[in-house]
């Protein structure tokens, strides 16, 4: 028995990148049937010495992640253009590419360009052409661009790789104390960078909508507490340091309102903090669990978890009419939901046969979708473009990231090479 | 709290025995025999606090070797929040040894790594606060009481499985 002395856990804030070495690495384990073949043609380097990026590659295996597309191996390719005017069109027929990306990467100074050109092999035409510029040390992010407007030229729908991820990892102490890490990374897991240390858990990350700050749960004064923090400057602010729980921060749409969880008046429930005056203001009241808040897109209602039924499921609660409705009635266990920005496609942790999995539930058409047939599935977080889900899983013994499209047709893994992963935050559209 | 009403006790000897040899004044002898029975009383007084004192170490020694002989963890079903009669058993023992003294404790709640990770710190907070309670309604104060939920992210056993599992949905007592 020791006395109540809050001993300040050793944490560390450190905002310098790990290296070059990439924490998570891809492994598709379930593509569409019938995905579309494109060659991504290694840019021509037009700078001095060797190009410090493959642009191409970073293109080519953002376009394989998403299932929809089937890159063609760079040892099948019969030429390398780089030019509209060094095409043969019966190469690409010949390897049944349906597709051919080719492109241009020149530096300026500290700056780099990159020009790209997207043909139609069958129809021998240009379909688009494109331009990137920027800072030469955001190279990745760069190319990320590219493979947004070629997936958006090609689907129809807004490509989502220019984005991060934050996300926790944990080294095991076996009989001790274990490390936590909250890590930003590019969407393909690159890059990644160590935004806080601690002996002491970390939980909950998550993003503001724009992108520039994030919210997370740290035990490091020994207890939970919530905090903020601008990714820019690395400044942070601790917002709340209430008796009990102090959890799962999530931001409202305008940026200007935490929705959180506390239990400082008894039971854990749903409150708002004004994040100019910090002013509280209690969401829901009841003597159950209500946890998980997350914003419906327009800012005028919540989503969260209550057991309140008996059971956790999921609740809407209603801002202005200040009313609760209950939104999942289908299986004994539907928990932290979130939402996709069309309002409409809502995914969530469901249990079935006792084993959790990541499903979609249809707000429209009330139909659930289970998407994960693995047996420990939580904490789904839903691309800015609703086309895939990133969630948390367990593979070989170990905590990972794993991926599955909203139609349950792509599936991909992102296991990391030491410790265990969890709690995935898919960041919203970056701005430039 | 044994020991300050024999503390009290020499004391009140003392201040007697002073009074009295300041009092009779008149005979050197009498003087001197008060300071000797004075000193003798207090002698006596600080002997018997000393044992008194050194018996109430002892017992709250043998409250706390009995306490610590359940242990400082206290197991629970799945997603329950219900004292196992062995926990009641064991905290019977805790609370026995926080009496007569100030100690405060630190309740930390766990869950296994089943359901999300914010519903399971909701739940280890639940455990921790089913502990708080029982504990005050038998008499330990609240305010020597913290309890903190750590929901599944502090496991004993990695692994899954029961035999994992059943370890980790706990409350400690630190």
């Amino acid at each position: 028995m020791k006395r109540l002395i809050l001993a300040i856990a050793p944490v560390v804030l450190v905002l310098a990148a790990l290296g070059a070495r990439a924490e998570l690495t891809i492994e598709i384990t379930q593509g569409m049937d019938n995905p579309s073949a494109i060659a991504v043609v290694p840019f021509a380097w037009q700078g001095p010495g060797t190009a410090p990026e493959d642009i191409a590659w970073v293109v080519d295996s953002d376009l394989a992640r998403s299932g929809q597309f089937a890159p063609v191996s760079r040892s099948d390719m019969l030429g390398r253009p780089s030019t509209q005017k060094d095409i043969f069109y019966r190469d690409w027929r010949a390897i049944e590419s349906e597709y051919l990306l080719i492109g241009r990467v020149s530096a300026q100074g500290t700056q780099m360009r990159i020009e790209y050109e997207l043909y139609d092999v069958l129809r021998q035409k240009q379909v688009h052409a494109g331009t990137e510029t920027g800072p030469a040390n955001e190279a990745r992010m760069l190319a990320h661009r590219v493979s947004d407007a070629i997936y958006k030229k090609l689907t129809g729908i807004r490509g989502a790789f220019a984005t991060r991820l934050l996300y926790v990892s944990v080294t095991r102490v076996p009989g001790g104390k274990d490390y936590f890490r909250l890590t930003l990374a590019d969407s393909d897991g690159a890059r990644p960078i160590v935004l806080l240390e601690s002996r002491e858990p970390v939980m909950a990350p998550g993003w503001s909508p724009d992108g520039t700050q994030i919210s997370y749960v740290s035990f490091e004064s020994g207890r939970p507490a919530i905090y903020r923090q601008n990714l820019s400057t690395g400044a942070r602010e601790q917002l709340t340091n209430f008796k009990g729980l102090n959890g799962a921060p999530a931001w409202s749409p305008d940026g200007n309102t935490m929705a959180m969880v506390l239990s400082k008046d008894g039971s854990p429930d749903i409150y708002l903090m004004n994040l100019a005056t910090k002013k509280l203001t209690r969401v829901t009241r009841h003597y159950a669990i209500d946890t998980e808040p997350t914003w419906m897109p327009d800012g005028r209602s919540l989503l969260f978890t209550s057991d309140r039924g008996g059971r956790p499921q999921i609740y809407r609660y209603d801002l202005r009419t200040a009313t609760t409705e209950r939104v999942t009635f289908e299986g004994g266990y539907n928990a932290r939901a979130r939402i996709a920005q069309d309002g409409r496609n809502m995914v969530l942790v469901h249990q079935q046969n006792g084993r959790f999995h990541i499903a979609l539930l249809d707000l429209v058409t009330n139909r659930l979708q289970v998407l994960t047939s693995t047996e420990l599935d939580e904490s789904p977080s839903i691309a800015p473009n609703g086309s895939m889900v990133l969630y948390a899983t367990k593979h070989a013994g170990r905590g990972i990231l794993a991926a599955v499209s909203v139609d349950g047709g792509v599936k991909f893994r992102l296991p990391s090479r030491d410790g265990d992963v969890r709690e995935p935050a898919w960041s919203p559209y970056m701005s430039r | 709290m044994k020991h300050l009403p024999v503390a009290g006790k020499a004391i009140i000897l003392l201040f007697t025995a002073s009074l009295l040899a300041a009092c009779s004044g008149s005979s050197k002898k009498e003087e001197e025999a008060a300071a000797a029975a004075a000193a003798a009383a207090a002698a006596s007084a600080q002997s018997e606090q000393q044992a008194t004192a050194s018996a109430a170490a002892a017992e709250q020694q043998r409250l706390r070797d009995a306490a610590a002989a359940y242990g400082n963890v206290f197991y629970f079903d799945y997603d329950s929040y219900n004292l196992k009669p062995e926990a009641v058993e064991a905290l019977d023992a805790h609370i026995s040894s926080m009496q007569g003294n100030e100690s405060t404790v630190r309740l930390e709640g766990h869950t296994d790594e089943r359901g999300t990770r914010e519903y399971n710190m909701a739940l280890g907070e639940r455990r921790a606060n089913a502990v708080r309670d029982y504990m005050v309604v038998n008499g330990v104060p609240s305010y020597r009481i913290e309890s903190v939920s750590y929901g599944e992210e502090r496991p004993i056993a990695y692994g899954s499985g029961e035999s994992n599992w059943s370890q980790n949905r706990r409350v400690e007592l630190k």
